[in-house]
Order: C-alpha cells, then structure tokens, then sequence
C-alpha cells in the first residue's frame, strides 16, 4: 500500500540524499564563511596579544565611554522607538484615515535612504548653516556633535523597525477582536493593553530586538553628526574605526568583541524571553488575548 | 512617572554638558584621522605646562572635520593635513584669511612628504620614481579619486615626471598611466592601501607619507618591510590654524595660540620628529638626522602654481587626472 501512495506522489525538491546532503553541506560551509568566520576572528585578533593587552584597551576611559555612549544612545532611541512603532502600527491596521498610506511610506524612508544621507540630511537641518542651526545656536543648545544629535540619528536610522514587524501581523489579525472588546464595554486604552498587544508581543519583541542592534552597530548616519571627538561623541562602531586607522588593530578587534558580545547577549535574551512564553500563548492567541477568560 | 523623571533628568543633562565646555580651560583639536597618537603625546605635553588645561582630540578626514566645523563642531584648533581644508573655513569666517601668516613656516609647524615603502631588503631594487614604471613593478596606493594621500602621490609622481621629461606632456602622461595600470588594487584610503601591502603582501611598493612609512615600520617590524626616500619629492605640509570664530566665543584665544606656539617649541617639534614628521627647528633636526635622509622637495606652489590651479587643472572632474585614471 504505503508504495503505492509513495510512487504517486510528485518528486519533491531535496527528496534524494545525495541533493540533500549537498544542499546542507553548501548551506553550512556558506554559514562558515559568511557568518561564523568573521566572528571568530574578531576573538582571534582580540586577543593575539594576551589578555593584559586586551584588559588594558577594554579599561581605557576612551573605550569605556564608547561602550556607555552606545548603550545611552540604546537607552534612550529604543524606547521611544517602541513607543513610535506601536503607535503607528496601531493607527495604521486599526483605523482608516486620511493620509494613510503616505504615512506607511513615510515610516518605510529610513529604511530605504542610505544612513550616510540620513546624517547629512541632519547637518542641513539642525546645522550652522542649517534651517534650525543658528536658532539653537543662539540658544546655546547643541544638538550636532554632541550627544543629542547621536541620539537624533540613531532614532531615525531605527524608526521603522518595530512598526514594520507590527504591520503586517496586526492587518493579517484584523479588527474583529478589537471591535469585540470595544462593543462589550472596554476602553480603547483597556483594548489595546489586553487584547492588541498580548497578540502582537513576539512580533514586538522581535522588532525591538533588531532595532537595539542596529543602534547598537550605527556607523554611518552617527558618523556624520558626532565629530569624533574622543572620550566624548565617539560611540562603539567610531571607536572602533579609529582605532584600526591608528594601527591599533588589536584595540580595535578587543571593542569589536565587546560590540558582538552585546549583540549575542540581546540574541540570547530574546530567545530566552519567547521560550519562557512559548507554549502558553502560541497554542491559543485568543485565549489570552480574551480579557473575559482570563478573568475568570 | 519616576522613569519619566530619569528621562527627563537625563536629557536636561545632554543638553547642559556643552556648556561645561565653555570654561576657557578646555580646547578641542580637530585634526586628521591617522594623527590621534601624535596628538596624544603632544596633548599630555602642553598640559604638563599648563596644569588644568584639558585637550580635547577629534580625527577624521579633514574634508570631512572642515566641514564639521562649519556645521557647528567647536574646535577651538585645527592640525589638518591639507592647506585647502583651512582655506574652506576662511572662505566661511571661521578662520583668518591671511592664516597662513600667523604662525612661521606657513603655518606647518612639520612637514613630510610621498615616500615609498618596499618588503625587507628590497627585493626589487626600487629606488626612485622610474622604477615605478617597470613592468615588474607594482605600486600599491589609494584611489586618487577618493584619498588625498594618493593624491599627493600622484602629483609627486607628477613633479618628478615633469623634470625628467622636461616638461614634454606626452611622456608624463605616458609615464603616470603606465603607474596605474600597474596598481593591482585601489583601495578608497591610506589605511586600507597598507593592510593590502602589509598584510595582503600584495604589490611591492607602498607609497604613502614618510611619517606614515615610519609608523607602519614601527607596527609590522623591520623585517618586514623598510623605508626607501626617492630622489625627490613633493613638500607635503600639516598646516595649523585657531578656529577664530570658536576661540572668541568660548574666550580661548590666548590659550589655543598657547598650544599652536607649543608645536613649534622645541618639546614640541621633538614630539613630531618621534612620530616620524620632518621638523624645522635645527637643534631637534640635528638630533634625528640619522633617522631623516637628506631629500630634495620641490613644493606646490612652484611646480603647479597652487592648490587652485591643481583643483582646476588636475582634480577637476574631466582634469587630468580623471584623463589618466580612465575607467578604472
């Protein structure tokens, strides 16, 4: 029988050994060279000079700063990126409203205009010889070259990620909860908070979690505004550039360690995050997403 | 409610920090992206006879550091590496015209100039500017396009090229197109040019800086690779400057021609000479000629006739140097 159903069925793709093992192998190699070799060589070339060589440049007040710098600029970028993208997605998926879909292309901007632009557009705007530039000079407020204009182009590098993993899932989930929850007496604040965002909170996460890294890594946009003034606007990515111009390649691969570290770290803790809610409200998105179940 | 005080509190913080650095005891040098070591010991230098005084250090490409301070970066100096860097600020205000007087020597309290790098015991023989041209020989520098290192590289290769030929433009021209074309890799800048050399072991001859020479000498040993001074080449100055209209508003005048003037000291031009700069000051020059070969350097000025006739003759885009470097 079961040779009978087998030979009816159409070849699939991957279906002899030989093509699969193949298509594995040229997976894993590509995996090697394009992904795990780089990272083995930053902890490589960190530490080809012991580990005093490496202490000494992670200590460094000048490195030390980068890597408070960054994680400032995290601090503060990220949370009110989150705050932006939910706002966003949630306008957008649950109301009609003019302007809509200019709005969808405006969120998309800073992910299909080059970082560097980003930055220069920044310098014209809140430049000397910018449109806002002399107000806030006269002021004594400084934005560029100093840390709020970090800040400024990181948030505007990063403004798109977690409305754009928000998006799509809350059009595919609908209104329907939505009006459920409304017509039985919620709130809007009460709606969102225990039937929009418990259905949302992996994709969420997921958004935060790429929109850390990249303000994390940021180079280029960042470059233009802050001024490379050391032990004061250089951020992590900065640091780390100027220290391979300087033939200091080993100080350079030590701050490169320490950048990937944060990453794995924020990898790990994500993953841990969804397995500590996975199973619970994958299973059944509705039976947590109903504030009338769960009461009960 | 408490988060939004931390939030608050710490953005009021970023924005006030800046005016802490309104007290007349702190400068900032902008200055070119490979000079951060130099200034390091020069800094740590002037503080020991200025107590209290905090310097300051960005770097990166002066292009780029000019264009900066005119958007509002305070420095209260620049050490650039390129003349038409300063020229852009005094075309904007922000530097005296006639900033080339203020300070002796043009304003370059060291000098260098495009110098050549071969492996150990040089292997290849290259001596000079015609070596460049054998057909066994490859040259590895930036991209001229993108880099002002290669730029100096071309025009000194230009320079000689011009005596040897005596001015015949057609041997010149053939002479510099036969270098590129034996370049094996334009890098975009001075850096990653080494890390080819160096590292890569692609090329046999580097050209870049003399001080650049020294330091890569210095990082990858001796053994390695080592230094060879052509015949002649062209004077490649590092102008100084006070950022007038940065020094005025944050009343540190005095204090940053304090710190130009101690370059030109003899502390100072000592510190430059260790990293590998030729220096004016006769006593410090005698102490290192050992290390610095006698040189003939013709200059910018009397070869080209200036920066702006270069930019329209050689860098403009359809200049010569677009001519020679084709389509590559």
């Amino acid at each position: 029988m079961s040779t009978v159903v087998k030979g009816r069925k159409p070849p699939r793709v991957g279906d002899q050994p030989l093509f699969r093992r193949a298509l594995i192998g040229i997976v894993l190699v590509l995996v090697a060279l394009i992904i795990l070799a780089p990272l083995v060589i930053i902890g490589v070339e960190a530490f080809a000079k012991g580990w005093a060589v490496y202490r000494d440049t992670i200590v460094h007040p000048d490195t030390r700063h980068a890597i408070m710098l960054t994680v400032l600029a995290a601090l503060i970028a990220v949370p009110v990126n989150t705050a932006f993208g939910i706002a966003a997605a949630w306008a957008i998926t649950k109301f009609d409203f003019r302007g809509k879909r200019f709005l969808l292309v405006v969120i998309e901007i800073p992910f299909s205009v080059s970082p560097i632009v980003a930055g220069v557009a920044y310098l014209f705007v809140y430049g000397l010889q910018g449109i806002f530039g002399p107000v806030l000079d006269a002021y004594g407020i400084k934005i560029l070259f100093a840390i709020p204009g970090i800040i400024l182009a990181s948030m505007f590098v990063t403004a798109p990620f977690v409305a754009r993993e928000l998006i799509p899932l809350m059009q595919a989930q609908g209104r329907d909860l939505e009006e459920a929850a409304t017509s039985l007496g919620a709130s809007g604040w009460r709606t969102f908070l225990s039937v929009t965002l418990p259905n949302v909170k992996w994709a969420l996460l997921y958004g935060v979690v790429l929109c850390n890294a990249r303000v994390m890594g940021e180079f280029g946009a960042v470059s233009v505004v802050s001024g490379n003034i050391r032990g004061q606007t250089n951020t992590l990515p900065l640091h780390i550039e100027l220290l391979y111009h300087d033939y200091q390649a080993t100080g350079a691969f030590a701050s490169a360690s320490i950048l990937a570290l944060i990453a794995v770290f924020t990898i790990i803790a994500k993953v841990a995050l969804e397995r500590q809610g996975a199973g619970r409200v994958r299973s059944d998105p509705l039976a947590a997403a109903n504030p009338a179940e769960k009461a009960s | 409610m408490n988060r939004l005080l931390i939030l608050g509190t710490a953005l009021a913080a970023l924005f006030v920090t800046p005016a802490m650095a309104q007290q007349p005891t702190k400068l900032l040098n902008a200055s070119y992206d490979v000079a951060r070591e130099l200034f390091v010991s020069v800094n740590e230098a002037f503080v020991k006879q200025h107590p209290g005084v905090t310097v300051d250090q960005s770097h990166a490409g002066t292009s780029k550091q000019a264009r900066s301070i005119v958007e509002g970066l305070e420095a209260d100096v620049v050490t650039f590496n390129q003349s038409t860097d300063i020229d852009f600020l005094a075309k904007n205000g922000f530097v005296s015209k006639d900033w080339t007087k203020a300070f002796p020597n043009n304003a370059s309290p060291f000098y260098s100039f495009p110098s050549f790098l071969v492996r150990a015991g040089n292997p290849k023989n290259i001596k000079d500017w015609s070596d460049l041209a054998r057909d066994d020989v490859h040259a590895v520098f930036p991209n001229p396009k993108t880099s002002g290192n290669a730029r100096y590289t071309y025009l000194a290769a230009y320079a000689w090229a011009n005596e040897a030929y005596k001015g015949d433009q057609e041997k010149i021209e053939a002479y510099i197109t036969k270098i590129f074309d034996n370049v094996p890799v334009f890098d975009t800048g001075g850096r990653a040019a080494t890390t080819t050399f160096v590292e890569r072991e692609t090329g046999d001859v580097l050209i870049t800086f003399e001080a650049e020479t020294r330091g890569i000498v210095k990082q990858y040993g001796a053994d390695k690779v080592e230094g060879v001074i052509p015949s002649v080449s062209l004077l490649a100055e590092f102008p100084v400057a006070v950022v007038d209209k940065v020094a005025q508003k944050h009343g540190t005048e005095a204090l940053a021609k304090s710190y130009l003037d101690f370059l030109y000291t003899e502390e100072g031009q000592r510190i430059a000479a260790e990293f590998g700069h030729r220096v004016n000051n006769e006593k410090v020059a005698a102490e290192f000629k050992d290390q610095f070969p006698a040189i003939r350097l013709v200059n910018v000025e009397d070869v080209f006739g200036g920066w702006s006739k270069i930019q329209s003759e050689h860098f403009a885009s359809g200049g010569t140097l677009d001519k020679l470097y084709g389509s590559r």
